[in-house]
């Protein structure tokens, strides 16, 4: 047992270290490290231009999209040269938040099912970050239950018209192109009658709208079609078997492993460390102390979790099925954590404005971001189904609707 | 990066689970559970003649020379058999503080025959309320002789020999403590076994009166060498936790599985479902701590003192959550003596207490972490 690299690993690792320490955008690195949940913006430039910049370099370097085919603008790397690549960019891996969607899911979606021209074309600007990719599932009818979208694709000649909405569409406002799975056919149950497409988002008919989320900030889009024109071409997979290709998308949502999943446990570390209470410094108290222990084994527990995933990456083998917690776990505990660090400031903690509040108010940011961690990406309770069914081995829900047409599935509960 | 055991570890750990399903079933733990006796001789023995005991005792000594990681594989078998044997006080807490501090001649006597089977011993910490302190040790020592109570002792009225806190000085510091050892069976010694939460590990209050003790290790160095048993056994423990708690989720997977009610699997309901993901990710964030815990052990890394209380409340918080929710899973059924819910559920919760509570560990980790960011 140990966590020293391999002679392979080791070189790895310097050449990258050397690179990172040589071009990254250190400027801005005491801002990114003290940016967290619920608020990550550059004081004196747009974070999405920073981004872009960062991404480019990397990608002219063959940094970019490590696992990734060479062909496609990716290193064709192993995943625990990838594992350490992230180690090392640390701080400046928080400039990639935008372009996890597209790199993580609409990029191996495209490489496991878009034509070869396409993939040549399309995926190494989205590698390099020149061009931003959304995906385009999640509906106000259809969340949790994916397969319950119900946006409309409807042949016409070699083209396919699309009219619907789609909701909690990340960066859609920024995005060039989309990953879109949609309702090819009503008349069958809903899992077999969905197709998907990739679309180009400044297509006409295409309306991105903001959300306006609970904290404020938008990061969400609704995204409305109004006879939208796809090619046949830019299907992914066949008609109707959009389902399938959509598993693959949502697998490899699940796979990212040693990014490191935000607990907020470090900052509240800090902060108690510095705080004073009225009997004294917070860190002496000994209901902080227990409090802090415990969220402390549950970092420290996720922390060496992924490092028993990166193990078997090390050795070659597929992580075993331990890292499915880390989204689970991380996403409550942020919430937790974001609630004590202003439960020990007393009345200011209601001071959220940067300029006035403690630690410039980021655990007021972080508190009000929580509820959307618990939520995007799977919802706690389908977390806990995954881990359920797929782990241990239960059975899985009993869905009244599996062998139903969609369109006989209720669609109101009280009326 | 391999932060995983070895292939041959892994093949130690598939070995002892074998040995134990045969030696160690259910109905074996339940003869020493129902009080017939304190524990199982003859399992005691084939642990003995599986090497087992003395796998992390050096070869000189008597034993099989591997090492903390090896033992750690063994420990969590240990406590997912659920074994009723004083493998916890003989291995973890007295060969691990003979190791560390016990003379050449100590060594010789005691570990080959803890290795072998032939000596049961225990380490006498406690006395009464309280938890791992410099002063909360009363008992008394002078001119060799030791007067004073010390309980709950884990296997007190079955060991053969203790080691011993005492005090022997009054300054008020650390250094007033230091450590003894006891040949329980020469006299001086009075052992009353003590009803205790986990029949299948014993208790005692020791009474000693005038009582000869052979100094281990050096005068007032007793409390700095308890703290590294305390956390050598912690990460033992640890391990034994895990085990505990991968079976009890196991258990409630299983019931789950087989119980129909509202003529489905209760396993079917997202609130059963849950409940056991649950039990999953608190069992995995222990195992990940602990593997931690073993790392630092096996290295004797300057990182042991923060590992081992991490581990230690990990698993400890683990092994309760899912032995209470087991129960919960099997419903009714989980509160009979007949199942075997229970047996777990007093494991876990006395094996929470036995190194100190976990508002004491909670208090440590703080300490230790502290003091690594200070340095």
């Amino acid at each position: 047992m140990n966590f020293d690299d391999t002679p392979q690993e080791a070189a790895f690792r310097a050449t990258a270290r050397a690179w990172i320490a040589a071009n990254a955008p250190k400027q801005y690195e005491d801002e990114l490290r003290k940016s967290s949940l619920g608020r990550t913006q550059l004081r004196n430039a747009d974070i999405l231009d920073v981004a872009k910049a960062w991404q480019k370099k990397k990608a002219d370097a063959g940094w970019a999209c490590l696992h990734w085919p060479k062909d496609y603008g990716g290193r064709g790397a192993s995943p625990i040269e990838r594992v350490i690549w992230q180690q090392e960019e640390g701080v400046f891996g928080k400039l990639s938040a935008m372009f996890i969607i597209g790199h993580g899911m609409c990029g191996p979606t495209m490489m496991a099912f878009a034509r070869e021209e396409h993939k040549r074309k399309f995926l190494p600007p989205l590698a390099s970050g020149e061009k931003i990719w959304c995906q385009l599932f999640s509906e106000p009818a259809g969340g949790s239950d994916v397969a319950g979208l119900r946006t409309r694709a409807e042949k016409d000649g070699d083209d396919w018209v699309i009219n619907g909405q789609k909701i909690w569409t990340s960066g859609a406002h920024y995005s060039d192109y989309g990953i879109l799975l949609t309702r090819t056919d009503p008349n069958v149950p809903k899992h077999k009658g969905l197709t998907m497409f990739f679309l180009d988002m400044k297509s006409p008919g295409v309306e991105v709208r903001p959300i306006r989320q609970a904290n404020g900030n938008s990061d969400f889009n609704e995204v409305y079609f109004t006879n939208v024109r796809i090619p046949d071409h830019q299907r992914l997979g066949e008609v109707n078997d959009g389902w399938n290709v959509s598993l693959t998308t949502l697998m490899n949502e699940r796979m990212s492993i040693g990014a490191g999943v935000a607990t907020g446990f470090p900052e509240l570390f800090d902060y108690c460390a510095s705080l004073m209470l009225d009997e004294g410094p917070a860190i002496e108290d000994r209901s902080v102390r227990s409090k802090l222990a415990n969220y402390a084994v549950r970092a420290s527990g996720l922390k060496y979790t992924s490092m028993r995933a990166i193990s078997a990456l090390s050795r070659g083998e597929r992580p075993g099925p331990e890292n499915s917690i880390g989204k689970l776990v991380a996403g409550s505990m942020i919430q937790e954590v974001a609630m004590y660090a202003l439960d020990l400031q007393g009345a200011a903690g209601v001071v959220s404005g940067p300029e006035d509040a403690e630690v410039a108010g980021r655990f007021q940011a972080m508190l009000l971001r929580a509820p959307g961690t618990r939520v995007e990406g799977g919802t706690d309770e389908i977390m806990r189904n995954i881990i359920a069914e797929r782990v241990l081995g239960l059975p899985g829900d009993i869905r009244v609707d599996k062998d139903v047409p969609f369109n006989k599935i209720p669609t109101k509960g009280r009326t | 990066m391999n932060f995983d055991f070895s292939d041959d570890q892994k093949q130690l750990r598939d070995q002892a689970r074998k040995f134990l399903s045969e030696k160690c079933s259910p109905k074996a733990v339940r003869v020493v559970l129902d009080g017939k006796v304190p524990y199982d001789k003859e399992l005691w023995k084939g642990l003995a003649e599986m090497g087992f005991l003395g796998v992390a005792i050096p070869e000189e000594f008597g034993g099989a020379g591997a090492g903390h990681l090896e033992l750690c594989v063994i420990a969590e078998e240990m406590g997912r058999a659920n074994a009723p044997v004083p493998f916890s006080s003989t291995v973890y807490l007295a060969a691990e503080t003979l190791l560390i501090a016990g003379s050449d001649a100590q060594k010789t006597k005691w570990l080959p025959a803890i290795a072998s089977g032939e000596a049961i011993g225990t380490l006498a910490l406690f006395e009464g309320t309280g938890n791992p302190s410099p002063k909360n040790i009363k008992l008394a020592a002078s001119n060799g002789l030791l007067n004073g109570v010390k309980k709950p002792v884990p296997d007190g009225a079955i060991a053969d020999f203790a080691i011993l806190a005492a005090r022997t000085g009054s300054s008020g510091r650390d250094n007033d403590i230091s450590l003894f050892l006891v040949d329980l069976k020469a006299g001086g010694v009075e052992a009353r076994s003590l009803t205790n939460l986990d029949p299948t590990r014993v208790q005692a209050e020791l009474t000693f009166k005038n009582c000869k003790a052979e100094p281990l290790g050096a005068a007032g160095e007793g409390w700095s060498i308890l703290t590294q048993v305390l956390d050598r056994a912690a990460v033992l423990t640890a391990f034994e936790q895990v085990g505990g708690a991968d079976r009890a989720l196991e258990m409630g997977r299983d019931y789950a599985l087989d119980r129909i009610a509202f003529g489905r699997p209760i396993g079917s309901f997202q609130a059963i479902k849950h409940m056991l993901a649950d039990m999953y990710v608190a069992a995995t964030l222990a195992r990940s701590n602990s593997y931690y815990g073993a790392w630092a052990l096996s290295t004797n890394a300057s990182e042991l003192p923060e590992a081992a209380a991490a581990a230690r409340i990990s698993a400890t918080q683990a092994f309760q959550h899912c032995a209470k929710n087991n129960i919960q899973v099997h419903g009714g059924m989980g509160f009979t003596w007949e199942f075997d819910c229970h047996m777990y559920y007093r494991r876990a919760n006395a094996l929470a207490l036995g190194l100190g509570s976990l508002s004491y560990w909670e208090d440590q980790l703080i300490d230790r972490m502290r003091k690594k960011n200070a340095a």
